[in-house]
């Protein structure tokens, strides 16, 4: 509690920023009256609050852009970038020229747009996939818990704890060769990590877990800072690939692990 | 829409508000805002219900600012963007009262980050301290220190800038 004999500089920040309660407001007025220079201090600060109201308030008053309101509504699974509708429509041609690659084309097309939820479930899998890139990938002396020396233990041992028979697709006609993988939790789901790494040292992830009964996807982008995701649910698996690098050039990598799992 | 959703559409606008103010360009204030309502989104199971929806938006755009500006640290000619360089070519001559509104924006780049966040928090979106020491997971005493201090650089460098001689040719 403040009394007028000891006015700190707390209490005149509270007394600009209106958060004093009224008695508290008396005291540092009567203190002001005799401390002129701070008195002064406190009236540029006003002043100054002020002014940032005039400059940023009209923000308040733009509408919202749609693709703000979407991911709150969960409208959309994908985040549309700045590309807008093109982008969207890109995605299907370029998810559509995959099906005809792999061959996988029967049933796929069928279901069109996903359900809602199977949407949602998408897009916090999509974070997960990236948040687990972010950790691992800046690992130098553990990026991964198994390496991939003994791939045959790694994927023995994740299919094992994800209760369904795990595949790591082979990127090396890619340029990445398998370096490893790690167990993950996703919520209390486990999750698989696989990492891949290029000759200059770049580094990829593919992020497994189990569909969870989510029905098989398309192709779906989303970006985030510098890394980016292509993300699939397909038969007992939801996969996402991670990578720091843009759509194009992550597709070519989303294509060949597509086809190698399907193949298998 | 959900009670939920509407909570957390009510924010948008002020997070957008402090976004731009504190990275100064539109586009890169929005996708921050889009980084921050995608995780929001991810992990809304997090969020208690009754539990203040504004500290934790905030708290979420901040720690997604944090990382980002760590990512592109040594990248400084994407976060050095100023659209005052922009805004002072396309402006005629202007009357005293916005002339002295848009040296704030200026003053403001001026300030370090650390205490532009706080100024603007308070200043801007007018969050109590605690929630500012919420949103930024500083103690309070840091709040206000960096508060005092930011306040105090604005006022020095508005100062300055109103001394005759010394100010800017436009």
């Amino acid at each position: 509690m403040i009394g007028s004999e000891s006015v700190n500089q707390a209490d005149l920040h509270a007394y600009v920023d209106g958060q004093l309660d009224p008695a508290q407001r008396l005291c540092v007025e009567a203190w002001l009256a005799e401390h002129p220079e701070e008195a002064a201090s406190i009236h540029a600060y006003r002043l100054q609050n002020t002014r940032l109201h005039d400059i940023y308030d009209t923000v308040l008053d733009e509408a919202i852009p749609p693709e703000l309101e979407a991911i709150v509504t969960g409208q959309t699974a994908s985040r549309p970038g700045r590309a807008g509708i093109f982008h969207r429509s890109w995605m299907r041609l370029a998810a559509s020229i995959v099906l005809l690659v792999t061959g996988g084309v029967g049933g796929w097309l069928l279901h069109g747009a996903p359900a809602p939820p199977t949407a949602r479930l998408a897009a916090s899998f999509a974070d997960q996939a990236m948040g687990a890139h972010r950790v691992f990938v800046a690992e130098v002396k553990h990026p991964v818990e198994v390496p991939a020396d003994q791939e045959t233990h790694l994927v023995a041992w994740l299919s094992k704890r994800l209760g369904t028979k795990l595949r790591a697709p082979d990127l090396v006609s890619v340029g990445f060769d398998l370096i490893g993988g790690r167990l993950l939790a996703e919520g209390a789901q486990p999750a698989a990590q696989l990492m891949y790494e290029e000759a200059d040292g770049r580094r990829i992830t593919v992020y497994v877990r189990a569909s969870g009964g989510a029905s098989d996807t398309s192709f779906r982008f989303v970006s985030d800072q510098g890394v980016s995701a292509f993300y699939w649910v397909e038969q007992d698996f939801a996969y996402a690939l991670v990578a720091p690098m843009e759509r194009s050039q992550l597709m070519a990598i989303a294509q060949q692990a597509y086809s190698d799992l399907d193949q298998r | 829409m959900d009670d939920i959703h509407r909570l957390i559409i009510d924010q948008v606008p002020h997070l957008r508000r402090y976004a731009r103010a504190l990275l100064r360009d539109a586009d890169t204030a929005d996708d921050l805002v889009q980084d921050c309502l995608s995780r929001a989104m991810g992990r809304l199971h997090l969020w208690t219900p009754g539990s203040n929806m504004r500290t934790w938006l905030f708290s979420i755009l901040h720690n997604q600012h944090v990382n980002s500006a760590r990512r592109l640290a040594h990248r400084p000619d994407q976060v050095d963007l100023s659209p005052d360089h922009a805004t002072l070519q396309a402006t005629q001559p202007e009357q005293s009262g916005r002339h002295e509104v848009r040296d704030l924006g200026r003053a403001l780049e001026q300030l370090s980050e650390d205490q532009r966040q706080v100024v603007l928090l308070v200043g801007l979106e007018g969050l109590a301290y605690t929630e500012a020491a919420q949103v930024l997971d500083l103690p309070m005493g840091t709040v206000m220190s960096r508060l005092n201090r930011g306040r105090q650089r604005l006022r020095e460098i508005m100062d300055q800038d109103d001394t005759p001689g010394l100010r800017r040719v436009k």
